[in-house]
């Protein structure tokens, strides 16, 4: 991986490996319900053990989520989300915690931006890189160079369908941390995790990624526990949306609270 | 890379580069100029590799090649007719238009040549089970069509809204034995039915293959789909030299995606006096924002796995598109004619839904022959390029036209009808239901609808 830049994200996640846990990781869309719910929910995801936090931007078209994150996101541009929302979200969590914190989006919004305007108010922010689930770094020329020019983390996705040099060639393009899909899906609560989701860690780890990360399909300490024992990060997203969803901020943060309870150890430092 | 033409240049700009340039034919992808690409998930990519190795492999395989020709002549019915449509010509100015009958290919349009293809190719990846999108349904029909043929499962993803506007078609692909799904995100239209079945495909990969319907997408499916429509430029090309002795002057296609046009329009990219227009859906008008028009409006940006013009909104979120036509109601084009676009080849022009429902009308007057909504938007093109060719010329049958009758209109009844105000306002056509017979009761006959597990499980799946 690329460390020329310090990374927050990397730097985060060693935090947890410090104390001797993997680094929990909370995805919520940003603008959910509202953009100022969005910033409250974030904190409190801060607040109750998350390491990293994964703000999802809203979009038109995000065939990599299934039903729960697909109808918040909806409801997010419907109650009038726009995407320079999501900086505003970004710097109302980093203004009041520690917490590393990325923009998980998929890349029209930032073409359609520019990709460099988009990078600087994201650095300006506070904002620690972007999550890119339909861009590879094939098509990520442009992304490099904003990326390195701030000092922003790039995370791209390997899969348990990618081939060797394709793992290989995304762990280097990677900084920060590579997000592992665990399953071969998109985004939804699932009963139990996918034994794919270890294999890909471990080769992710043997191409050279200091820090691997599990997404898709993680929604109770269990997963986390049973993730915990091999990656470096567990990705937790759908079921905090669905906890927002029911029980609003609170929830979120009684979710995190039990999900943290997973990565081993006493919840809650701030 | 040629600069895009500013308004006037667009002649001018493509002759410079058909002189100069390297031929436009052939082109394999991933890019078209700036074009094209793999904007996906990295789950999909193994994916894409494969079925882009299967085809190259394929493309050179006499097997393959003999199967697939062998298909199209004894299966589909090709090579399609070139029919001159005389009466309708003296409604585009005099010009001698020719109809590219690709209504009469098995199925009702053009996209069965791509369907067999692909399913072919499925078949040699060893998937036992294709996805389709649609819009109009005749893409869904096509491959529920290709897979009963070739024995694959078959689930066609449909915009709920599509469903309605086109119920005569999800019932013809139940009958085929595929499952429909009607799809209730965003816009119930094909932009969402292609999401449904990316993330289906994502999910299933391992036995699926995702039988994409247009010439978009990620690569390698621009290019494959192009592939196997450009049997239909070549058959026009042929049969236009026989029946007038020349190129014409100018070729027509409808533009959603872009199949049906790439695969006329290909042949013809190198023959530099042949001007080639694209005629996109202007739905309501282009200056009311209900459209479809994703070239003449559009800007550049990433939909679908390909960078390509998109109708987008200042975030980038895509902005739904309208069209009379689902089979054309696509916020995005293939990334081809982005660059044909760019560099003058095509000229690329917005026809509105009463410009397009005035030329269905029409040929079905002059010419005795129905033609799908969406090929009706070629025929009003022809019209009005019939009489911009035609001005000043002394004999206008010097010039000739070939329009891409990209399919028939019996789906679209329904919807005409409709339009020409023939309902009544129960929804019955005026004048039908004047009989005092008792309808006979209703009787449920799923069960005798011949074939196999399949429709058991369509008929689950529908409730």
């Amino acid at each position: 991986m690329n460390e020329q830049t310090a990374s927050k994200s990397a730097a985060a996640i060693d935090k947890a490996r410090a104390e001797g846990r993997a680094a929990l990781v909370g995805y919520l869309p940003a603008g959910y319900p509202t953009v100022q719910e969005s910033i409250e929910a974030g904190i409190a995801l801060a607040r109750n053990g998350a390491d990293l936090i994964e703000i999802g931007i809203p979009y038109s078209d995000p065939v990599m989520d299934g039903p729960v994150i697909q109808a918040a996101t909806t409801e997010a541009i419907s109650n009038g989300f726009r995407v320079s929302d999501v900086f505003d979200v970004v710097a109302g969590i980093t203004a009041t915690t520690d917490a590393a914190v990325l923009v998980m989006t998929y890349w029209n919004p930032v073409m359609r931006m520019g990709v460099d305007e988009f990078s600087r108010r994201l650095a300006e922010a506070g904002g620690a890189g972007l999550i890119t689930p339909d861009l590879v770094p094939d098509e990520a020329a442009e992304w490099f160079d904003a990326s390195d020019k701030y000092g922003l983390d790039r995370v791209f996705l390997v899969a348990p369908s990618s081939t060797p040099e394709r793992l290989d060639m995304t762990v280097k393009a990677s900084r920060g941390f590579v997000y592992a899909v665990s399953i071969m899906g998109v985004t939804g609560t699932r009963t139990s995790v996918s034994s794919a989701a270890e294999e890909v860690v471990a080769r992710a780890h043997a191409a050279g990624a200091d820090r691997v990360c599990v997404g898709l399909g993680v929604s109770n300490p269990d997963h986390v526990r049973e993730i915990a024992a091999y990656a470096d990060g567990v990705i937790v997203g759908t079921a905090l949306v669905a906890a927002l969803r029911d029980g609003g901020v609170d929830a979120v943060g009684q979710l995190t609270k039990n999900l943290s309870a997973g990565l081993g150890r006493a919840a809650a430092e701030a | 890379m040629v600069d895009a033409p500013t308004a006037g240049s667009e002649e001018n700009a493509a002759d410079a580069f058909l002189q100069g340039g390297p031929s436009l034919r052939n082109a394999s992808g991933p890019y078209f100029g700036n074009y094209g690409g793999r904007w996906m998930p990295e789950s999909l990519i193994a994916a894409l590799d494969e079925v882009q190795d299967t085809f190259e492999k394929a493309k050179a395989d006499p097997d393959f090649i003999a199967e697939l020709k062998d298909l199209n002549k004894n299966y589909s019915g090709r090579p399609s007719l070139l029919t001159e449509a005389k009466r309708f010509s003296a409604h585009a100015g005099g010009a001698r238009i020719f109809l590219k009958r690709e209504d009469l290919n098995h199925t009702g349009s053009h996209k069965i040549n791509n369907v067999l293809g692909q399913a072919l190719l499925a078949k040699r990846m060893g998937k036992t089970r294709v996805i389709a999108e649609t819009g109009a349904g005749q893409h869904g029909v096509a491959s529920a069509t290709a897979a009963a043929l070739l024995g694959l499962e078959c689930v066609v993803y449909m915009g709920a809204e599509d469903c309605r506007r086109q119920a005569l078609n999800v019932a013809r692909m139940q009958l085929l034995g595929a499952t429909v799904v009607p799809v209730t995100n965003g816009s119930q239209t094909l932009k969402d039915a292609i999401n449904d079945a990316l993330r289906d495909w994502v999910s299933n990969v391992e036995h699926t293959h995702y039988l994409l319907g247009t010439a978009a997408g990620a690569h390698p499916f621009p290019a494959m789909v192009r592939y196997f429509h450009e049997v239909i430029g070549e058959e026009a090309r042929g049969q236009i030299l026989e029946q007038t002795g020349k190129l014409p002057d100018a070729i027509c296609a409808c533009i959603g995606g872009g199949s049906n046009a790439i695969g006329l329009f290909h042949a013809f990219l190198d023959d530099a006096s042949v001007k080639i227009y694209g005629f996109e859906a202007g739905g309501e008008g282009v200056e009311t924002g209900r459209h479809a028009a994703a070239i003449s409006l559009g800007r550049p940006g990433v939909l679908h796995g390909a960078r390509s013009y998109l109708m987008q909104d200042e975030d980038g979120q895509t902005i739904e598109s309208h069209s009379i036509s689902a089979g054309l109601d696509y916020p995005s084009v293939g990334p081809e004619h982005s660059y044909l676009a760019d560099i003058g080849r095509v000229t690329y022009e917005a026809v509105t839904d009463t410009e397009a429902m005035d030329a269905f009308s029409l040929l079905c007057r002059t010419e005795g022959i129905i033609p799908a909504i969406e090929s009706s938007h070629a025929l009003a093109g022809a019209i009005k390029i019939g009489h911009r060719l035609t001005e000043g010329k002394e004999d206008p049958s010097e010039i000739t036209v070939i329009v891409n009758l990209s399919g028939r209109g019996d789906k679209d009844v329904e919807t005409a009808a409709a339009w020409f105000n023939m309902l009544d306002d129960e929804g019955h056509v005026k004048g039908t239901t004047l009989s005092t017979r008792k309808p006979k009761g209703p009787s449920d006959r799923a069960s005798e609808v011949p074939g196999e597990a399949n429709s058991a499980d369509a008929d689950e799946d529908q409730n």
